[in-house]
Parts: structure tokens; C-alpha cells; sequence
């Protein structure tokens, strides 16, 4: 905790963060989150209050490609508040100790901030014989997850493999591989997925914790609906292509070249919701559509399964009889349009739905009946 | 005497365990366990092999993209495809701008902390810590009002009695060597490093959609579409000068903070030298073709291994010459867990034999690792940058042998000082170094060809898979940072039948062979001298040296399709 009396916001001054700079991070979270301007004023008043409360990260079957990622927290001065606003307390892949010390340390918060700290959770927990797959000082991972999730204030599991196993739990899920939600029931949980998660989103939830003292509001998946809310497809640079029919046809042609719509290469785009295409990668540098690559849907549930084969295209296309050939689409503008049209329509009944704190329909097998009853 | 454990190793990716046996104050024998597993290439079965590499990419993040390039290498070369030059210059700057990445943050990071105590920082003058930077860099952000500013920071963190990441380190412990003005100077460079890494790897989000897991491979070459006169298209001129404005920067941060800093602590610490050598054997696949993939003799990398720490000869390497071993992994052979195996014949049925957990110690006279133990001609060898930089000194490489001689004449020490824990540090600072400079001439040759109308980044003529034979089979590989990672794959009927990879930290962080031969990592710990065993920041040094990623060591093939529920728990 801050010596008594101290804020954040005086703690950040003294460590030369300057209000401004506080300010304007402040800001890009505001907008991250999807709040309103007005909520502004309240996010820098609380983070400007607030304790440092604790938090660790923990790491079972994982690739660490969580952990780089928050690395790279996309706004320049993100990861310096952040190692301000949280007392970062265990983290295998960055924390100076080892062993005996790193035990210590994990143990002190389990027993000392008991209920009060936040566990960040990375990688699958598997179950399979006994829970050998994954051991930690000669723990396994479900009994380390049973007590130090058990014992925090809530839980975040970033990344598909901590939400729902992940490619860990891919066909025949050797391992007996699970989420947190599925390994520990009943916990205080949000779950962040993507491969990895966006550092942008984890940061944003964090804030939205420290500000409001609650997590945000979620999905009936936990996922946050500021960040997986809306379809990657409504919110894509290249929408206008695939509404007026132009397609990539082969990699390197005259489309692709030229930045049009990626759907007959596999793209997954109209079905996957995450907000990529706005918050996007590395300092919002670009994401992988804008890169010229189809959309994985990596934070769709069980996304390894049943959005592969990845370059298979999408066997049924928004606004179309399924009976209606892939190859046909570009061809048929009108019909493009009408597509768009319904589609427009159920994203915007999500976002009001969203509005309502009621929760949309993963990944919505979107199609002109859907769009009807919303 | 004591039997030390050191479980979770941090400060490296995934999950590695080590036992050590330590009399007379120094370890006399050592064991390495890699405590997690997967099973991605059972996973990987039946799938499309086109996509391959968005699997196997996964399997590390730390090291992302290196098993994509290994993995549409493989499958390339079962097909028979060639890459147009783009890509193959796409993926150099990709691998390139990962090795200045990742050498950066390994220093700083995941190694710094090894060396540097950060308590003690707070005792510099931050006039004197000015003085010592203007002594060894240009870099300029050294004035006194900077390091104190630093060393606010530190001291803010101190006193609000929550040291985060930094609250379990070792502290006062009698290793460690610096004066408080390099400790200073360590400090403001570990944050400055964090910038530094954050801003170089946007080069990958624009060739790469995104950092961590890139996301435009293809089999065939990239999906980074080239037009010079398009707005929207992924390279154009306008991402060409983004890309170079960046590639700038990692030249003038390696050689102004990061080969200074290596030098600086290096000569506070000259015993490491002498300490950590370990097996003497070294191997490089070579890589970062510029004429091919079939023309070794263009690699920007030379192939080759070392035997016997004699840098007078440099044997060539095959892949037939790889061999894996389980006598002391949680796997068994159908023939019998005394002979090894190519990759090709890779045949893996895991079988956990070790203690129920939790458990205090493993049994280390039978199996006790998830990693197997690969083998060149029957040998264990170590890879990674030392085994690079040395292949190519000793290949002749004239700018290799130019940094290589630079530095030692620096540290004044005799080339054989590069067998050492030390020298693995020193050599990734000059890889880092070599490849910083090499980026902004591959984003050049890039733009060139842009401006001059070739546009090809996809070679599509086996992308349909009724293309390919009935069955086919391939090696792809990479010198990723850690070292040499190869991918073995079948395919059959257009699925993948058998996919195998033999990674970077399974040779170096392997457990011992049927002959008893040890790891790397194993030999490598032997006569380090321990202070303090509940505090062995000693072990850290020499294991941090290497830079494990555990993650990627881990991993299996069930070419027999053995259930995992016939697993046995003792």
C-alpha cells in the first residue's frame, strides 16, 4: 500500500508522471472502455485515490505470448502506470525471484491480501492423470489455480487458453486441458480471450476495476462487451470491398494488393467479435486484416475447432441462403448490399442490447430470421 | 550435502526445474526438468498443413513467429515450393527484428537482475553515474538530472514498501559486484528498454498484422501484399519509411546502450569467464537465406557445428544426423527407451513416471523431464547466439570475426573466453549488434524491389491442395533466437500425419541420454560456486545465460497414437 495520505496521482508526480500525462491515459482507457466523456473526470479522481492494490499473474499451459503482450501495452506510458497503479507482486516470466523467493512471494499475498488481490491467469489447467501435465515447485496447476483464485478479490483469465483451454484443448485435447472458469467454479471472474488478448482491453479492465470497484459489464462468456461486443466484420476497414463485391481472389493480386475484402480467402471476419479493427495492435500500428490476412476469430469460443480450417471459407455468408456458392458472392452486388444491409441491423441491436446490460448471443449465426426477431 | 531446488525458475518462459547437488560450496551435479507439456503435435493430426504454422506458432510466445518460418519452411519443402524473393526478404526482416527484440529484452529483463541490485541504486551519486555513462556510450540521456530523477523513481518504490516484481529478488546478496553507479545506469536502461522493445517491434505489426503471433504467413511466401502506388496496400512506400525510421532506432540503442552495458558489467564480473562452459559442443542450421532456400552458401548465417571446443574445424550438418533420446524423459519407445530416433521415424507415447505431486524431489537415477534429449551424430550440443557467433567466426565470417575480436580485445580476454556464461551473453549482444544492422538493408533491398515493379510475395502454384502427391514429407527450420529449431512434417492425403519439432531449449535444457551423457544445461551448472544455497542466484546466472524458453522445448509426436489415459501416476 502507499504510505498513508499519499495518492496515486501525487505517488505518479513524485515518480515524474506529470498530471497531464495522467490525464491523457486516462482518457485513451475512457475510450477504450467505450464510456461516455463525462465518466473522464471520475476515472482520473478514483485511479488519483487509489491504493496500489495487488496483483498476480499466474502461468499454467501457456505460450507467455499473454505475458509479451502486455509487454507491449499500447499506449506509450500504459505499462509505466500500470507498474504504478498495481503492486505487481508474482509474474514467473519477469519477477526478479526464483524458487524458494518466488514461493515466498506468492504465499504473502495468498495469506496477507487474502480477498483483496486481483490474479491474472495465463494458459490452460490440465486435468487429465492427476494434473501432472503442469507442475509449478511441484505443484499442479489446478491446486495452485484452487488457491490462489480462490482466495482473490476476482479473477481475469487473458488469452484463449486461460478462457476456454484454448489451442491446449484443441481436438483430442490431450492433456485434459480447461479454462480457469471451467478449473475453479464460482469465482469472481472476466475472461479476456484472444491469442493473445489485447493489452489495450486487460489494461482497460484494471482501470475500470480501480475506478469503479467492480468489473465491467460482460457476456454470458465473462467477456467484457466493451471490448467483445461487436462484430470484427461491422467494424472492418475493408467492409466497403466486401459491400460492393471486390475480393481477393489469390494471395499477391491485383485485390489484395490493392486492400480488398479477404472473405474467399478464409477470413472469419463476419463472425468473430472483438474490437481489433479499432483498438488494433502495438500502439494501434495495424491488425492482422489491415495486414493482409484473414481474421482467426481467436477470441470466439473454442475458436481452434470451429472456426478451422482457417482458409476455409465461411460455409454461410451473412444475408445469403446457405444454398447461395461462395464464388457467386462478388458477383452479386445487390445482394452485397442486402447482406450489409441486415447485418448493419443486428450489430446495431447488439450495441443497444449491450446498452440494456442484457447479453448478446456469441458469435450469432447471423442470418435474415436473427435480424427479424431483433 | 544439499540438494537444491529451484522451482519455478522465473525470469525465462514456461516451466523449468532444477536440481542441484552442491558439496563444498559448488554444484557437483545438476538436473534439468521442464515441468509442463502440451502435446501440439498430437493436436496438430489430421489438420490442414497450410495452416500448420498458425498452430505451431503457439507453441511460444516469447519466441513467437520462429515456428511459423519453421513450419512453412517444412511444408514448402514437402511440396516443393519456392518463395519469391519478397517473402524470403519479408521473413528476414521478420526473424531479424526478433532477434533484436528478444536479445534486448532478454538482457535487460530476464537476465539484468542476475547481476544488478536494484536496492542499490539508491546509493549512487547521480553525478558519478552521469560521469560513468558519458565514460562508456554517446547515449543522451545521461545527464545528473536524469539518474536522479531514476533514482526517485527507485526510491518512491522502496518506500511505499510495494517493490512489485522486484520484492522477491536477491538483494545484499555477497555475488554481486557492482558499484551503485552501474547499478543506477542498469536501472534507467531496464526502463528505457522496455520503450525501446515496445516501439522496434511495430515493425512486426505492420509486416505481421500484430506482436505477439504474427499473422501473415502463407505457404508459398507472405500474405504482406506489396503495391507502390496503393494507399491500402500492406507495403507501400509510405510503410517502407515507417519501417526504416524504426529500424534506425535499434542500431543506435545496440550500439550506444545495450554492447556498452554488456561490456560495463562484464568487467565487473570478469570470473564468469571462466564459469559455465559446458559441453564445448555447438551447432548452427545456419539461416536467413538470400538466394534460396537451397543455397546454403548465401545464408547470412553459416551452417555448421563445433565439436570439442576446436574452432580450427567446422563439420557439416545434416538432418539426418538429429537423433532423439527419452531414457530420462516421461516418454517410451516401442523399441526400447535406449536408442534414439530421427524425427521422421518420431515416435512418442508419454508416460508420467515421476513422484505424485506435490512432491518435494524428483527421481533423477530414472525419468524426470517432459523434454527429450536430442543428439547430433550421438553428441548433446548446445545452440543459440554463442553457437552461431562461434560457427561463424570459426566458417571465417569477416564481420562476424570483426565484432568478435573488437569485443574480446575490449575485455581483453582470449577467444577460448567465449566457452562461458559470460560469453553467451557477450555473443547475443553482438548477434543483436549484426542484425540491427542488417534490418534497414533488407527493408532497402525490399523498397528496392517495390520501386522496380516486383510485386510477387506468394508463389500459389501448389496453394489448392489437389495439387499435392498423395503423401509428402519435409524439414523446415530456423535459427530462432534461442538457437536451432527444425520442424519435421507428413503429409498424407492433404492432412498432416506426423508432424515433430526438435526445438532450441530441448538441446540446450535437455535431461540425459541413454549414454548418461548430460544437457546443456546440466554441464553447464557443474563447479558453479554457491554463496548461499537458499539464495542461488549463482544457478540463475549460468541457466539465464542460455535464455530458456520452456514452452517450446516441450513438446511430442504419438505416431502410435497411444491413449493418454493409459498414463500411469506413481
Amino acid at each position: 500500500m502507499l504510505p498513508e495520505g499519499q495518492s496515486l496521482s501525487s505517488a505518479l508526480k513524485a515518480r515524474g508522471v506529470s498530471r497531464r500525462r495522467f490525464v491523457e491515459f486516462c482518457s485513451f482507457m475512457v475510450a477504450t472502455l467505450a464510456l461516455p466523456d463525462r465518466f473522464l473526470g471520475q476515472v482520473v479522481e478514483a485511479l488519483g485515490k487509489a491504493r496500489k492494490p495487488v496483483l498476480v499473474w499466474l502461468q499454467f499451459q501457456d505460450c507467455a505470448g499473454n505475458s509479451e503482450s502486455i509487454l507491449r501495452a499500447s499506449h506509450p506510458t500504459v505499462l509505466e502506470v500500470v507498474l504504478d497503479l498495481l503492486s505487481w507482486e508474482y509474474h514467473e516470466i519477469i519477477m526478479a525471484g526464483a524458487g524458494k523467493q518466488a514461493e515466498a512471494a506468492l504465499q504473502r499475498v495468498v495469506k496477507e491480501e487474502k480477498g483483496k488481490y486481483l490474479v491474472v491467469v495465463e494458459g490452460a489447467i490440465p486435468l487429465a492423470d492427476g494434473g501432472v501435465y503442469c507442475t509449478v515447485a511441484g505443484r499442479t496447476a489446478i491446486d495452485l489455480a484452487r488457491e490462489v483464485c480462490g482466495n482473490a478479490a476476482a479473477s481475469i483469465a487473458v488469452g484463449a487458453c486461460a478462457w476456454d483451454g484454448g489451442l491446449v484443448a484443441a481436438k483430442p485435447n490431450p492433456t485434459g486441458a480447461v479454462g480457469l472458469e471451467e478449473a475453479v467454479p464460482g469465482i469472481s471472474i472476466i475472461n479476456m480471450p484472444g491469442c493473445p488478448q489485447n493489452p489495450a482491453n486487460t489494461v482497460a479492465v484494471l482501470v475500470h476495476y480501480l475506478t469503479f470497484g467492480v468489473l465491467p459489464a460482460t457476456d454470458q462468456y465473462h467477456r467484457p462487451l466493451f471490448a467483445y461486443g461487436r462484430l470484427i466484420h461491422d467494424q472492418c476497414e475493408r467492409r466497403a470491398h466486401y459491400d460492393a463485391g471486390r475480393y481477393v481472389e489469390d494471395w499477391g493480386d491485383e485485390g489484395h494488393r490493392r486492400g480488398w475484402c479477404l472473405y474467399k480467402m478464409g477470413c472469419k471476419g463476419p463472425q468473430a467479435t472483438f474490437n481489433c479493427p479499432n483498438v488494433r495492435w502495438n500502439d494501434q500500428t495495424s491488425w492482422p486484416v489491415k495486414a493482409g490476412h484473414g481474421c482467426l476469430a481467436c477470441a470466439s469460443h473454442r475458436f481452434w475447432d470451429t472456426k478451422s480450417p482457417f482458409y476455409e471459407r465461411l460455409p454461410q455468408v451473412p444475408g445469403f441462403g446457405v444454398d447461395v456458392p461462395a464464388g457467386e458472392i462478388g458477383l452479386v452486388l445487390t445482394g452485397a448490399v442486402a447482406g450489409a444491409t441486415i447485418l448493419h441491423g443486428i450489430a446495431s441491436a447488439v450495441r443497444d442490447r449491450a446498452r440494456g446490460e442484457t447479453r448478446p448471443a456469441e458469435d450469432q449465426k447471423i442470418n435474415p430470421n436473427d435480424s427479424a426477431k431483433a | 550435502m544439499a540438494r537444491i531446488v529451484v522451482d519455478p525458475v522465473t525470469r525465462i518462459e514456461g516451466h523449468l526445474r532444477i536440481e542441484a547437488q552442491v558439496e563444498g560450496g559448488s554444484v557437483t551435479d545438476a538436473w534439468s526438468s521442464g515441468t509442463m507439456f502440451r502435446g501440439i503435435e498430437i493436436i496438430l493430426r489430421g489438420r490442414d498443413p497450410r495452416e500448420a504454422w498458425i498452430w505451431t506458432q503457439r507453441i511460444c510466445g516469447v519466441c513467437t513467429t520462429v515456428h511459423a518460418l519453421a513450419s512453412v519452411r517444412a511444408v514448402e519443402d514437402a511440396l516443393g515450393i519456392e518463395v519469391p524473393p519478397n517473402a524470403e526478404l519479408i521473413r528476414n526482416i521478420i526473424a531479424s527484428t526478433q532477434y533484436v527484440q528478444d536479445h534486448v529484452i532478454h538482457f535487460y529483463h530476464l537476465h539484468a537482475l542476475d547481476w544488478v541490485d536494484v536496492t542499490l541504486a539508491l546509493k549512487a551519486d547521480p553525478a558519478k553515474t552521469s560521469q560513468l555513462a558519458e565514460s562508456i556510450s554517446n547515449w543522451p540521456k545521461s545527464s545528473r538530472a536524469y539518474f536522479k530523477a531514476i533514482q526517485d523513481r527507485v526510491k518512491g518504490l522502496v518506500e511505499s514498501k510495494q517493490l512489485s516484481l522486484f520484492s522477491s529478488g536477491y538483494w545484499g546478496h555477497p555475488a554481486y559486484h557492482l558499484p551503485p553507479e552501474a547499478n543506477l545506469l542498469a536501472v534507467a536502461h531496464y526502463i528505457e528498454a522496455l520503450e525501446f522493445q515496445r516501439e522496434f517491434i511495430r515493425i512486426h505489426a505492420v509486416l505481421g498484422g500484430k506482436n505477439p503471433h504474427l499473422q501473415t504467413y502463407l505457404v508459398g511466401g507472405m500474405a504482406s501484399a506489396m503495391d507502390p502506388n496503393e494507399p491500402h496496400a500492406p507495403i507501400n512506400p509510405e510503410r517502407i519509411t515507417f519501417l526504416s525510421e524504426i529500424a534506425k532506432t535499434a542500431q543506435t540503442f545496440v550500439e550506444q546502450v545495450y554492447i556498452p552495458d554488456v561490456l560495463a558489467v562484464a568487467g565487473f564480473y570478469r570470473d564468469w569467464f571462466g564459469r559455465g562452459e559446458g559441453l564445448g559442443n555447438f551447432l548452427s542450421y545456419g539461416d536467413y537465406p538470400q538466394a534460396g532456400i537451397h543455397d546454403t552458401s548465401r545464408y547470412f548465417l553459416p551452417r555448421g557445428a563445433i565439436l570439442g571446443r576446436d574452432l580450427t574445424k567446422v563439420h557439416p550438418v545434416d538432418p539426418a544426423q538429429v537423433s532423439e533420446y527419452v531414457t530420462h524423459s516421461w516418454y517410451e519407445y516401442s523399441g526400447g527407451d535406449s536408442a534414439g530416433k530421427n524425427p521422421y521415424d518420431g515416435e512418442t507415447n508419454p508416460k508420467y513416471t515421476g513422484p505424485k505431486p506435490p512432491f518435494e524431489h524428483l527421481d533423477v537415477e530414472e525419468k524426470y523431464s517432459w523434454l527429450k534429449s536430442p543428439r547430433f551424430v550421438d553428441t548433446p550440443m548446445e545452440v543459440g547466439p554463442l553457437s552461431r557467433m562461434l560457427v561463424a567466426y570459426a566458417s571465417g565470417n569477416a564481420e562476424v570475426k570483426e565484432l568478435v575480436n573488437g569485443v574480446l580485445s575490449k575485455l581483453n580476454a582470449p577467444p577460448t573466453a567465449l566457452f562461458s556464461t559470460l560469453g553467451r551473453i557477450a555473443a547475443r549482444a553482438l548477434e543483436t549488434q549484426l542484425m540491427a544492422r542488417q534490418v534497414p538493408k533488407w527493408i532497402d533491398e525490399l523498397n528496392q524491389n517495390l520501386n522496380h515493379g516486383d510485386l510477387r510475395v506468394h508463389n500459389g502454384e501448389k496453394w489448392d491442395p489437389a495439387t499435392w502427391p498423395k503423401s509428402a514429407q519435409g524439414w523446415g527450420f530456423h535459427e530462432a533466437p534461442r538457437g536451432s529449431l527444425g520442424h519435421w512434417v507428413q503429409i498424407e492425403d492433404r492432412a498432416i500425419k506426423n508432424y515433430q519439432c526438435v526445438v532450441p531449449t530441448t538441446w540446450n535444457a535437455g535431461p540425459r541420454d541413454a549414454k548418461g551423457q548430460r544437457g546443456a544445461y546440466e554441464a553447464a551448472l557443474l563447479k558453479t560456486p554457491i554463496a548461499d544455497p537458499d539464495r542461488p542466484v549463482e544457478i540463475l546466472r549460468t541457466i539465464h545465460s542460455f535464455d530458456p524458453c520452456l514452452a517450446c522445448a516441450v513438446h511430442v509426436t504419438n505416431a502410435q497414437g497411444r491413449r493418454f489415459a493409459e498414463v500411469q501416476v506413481r
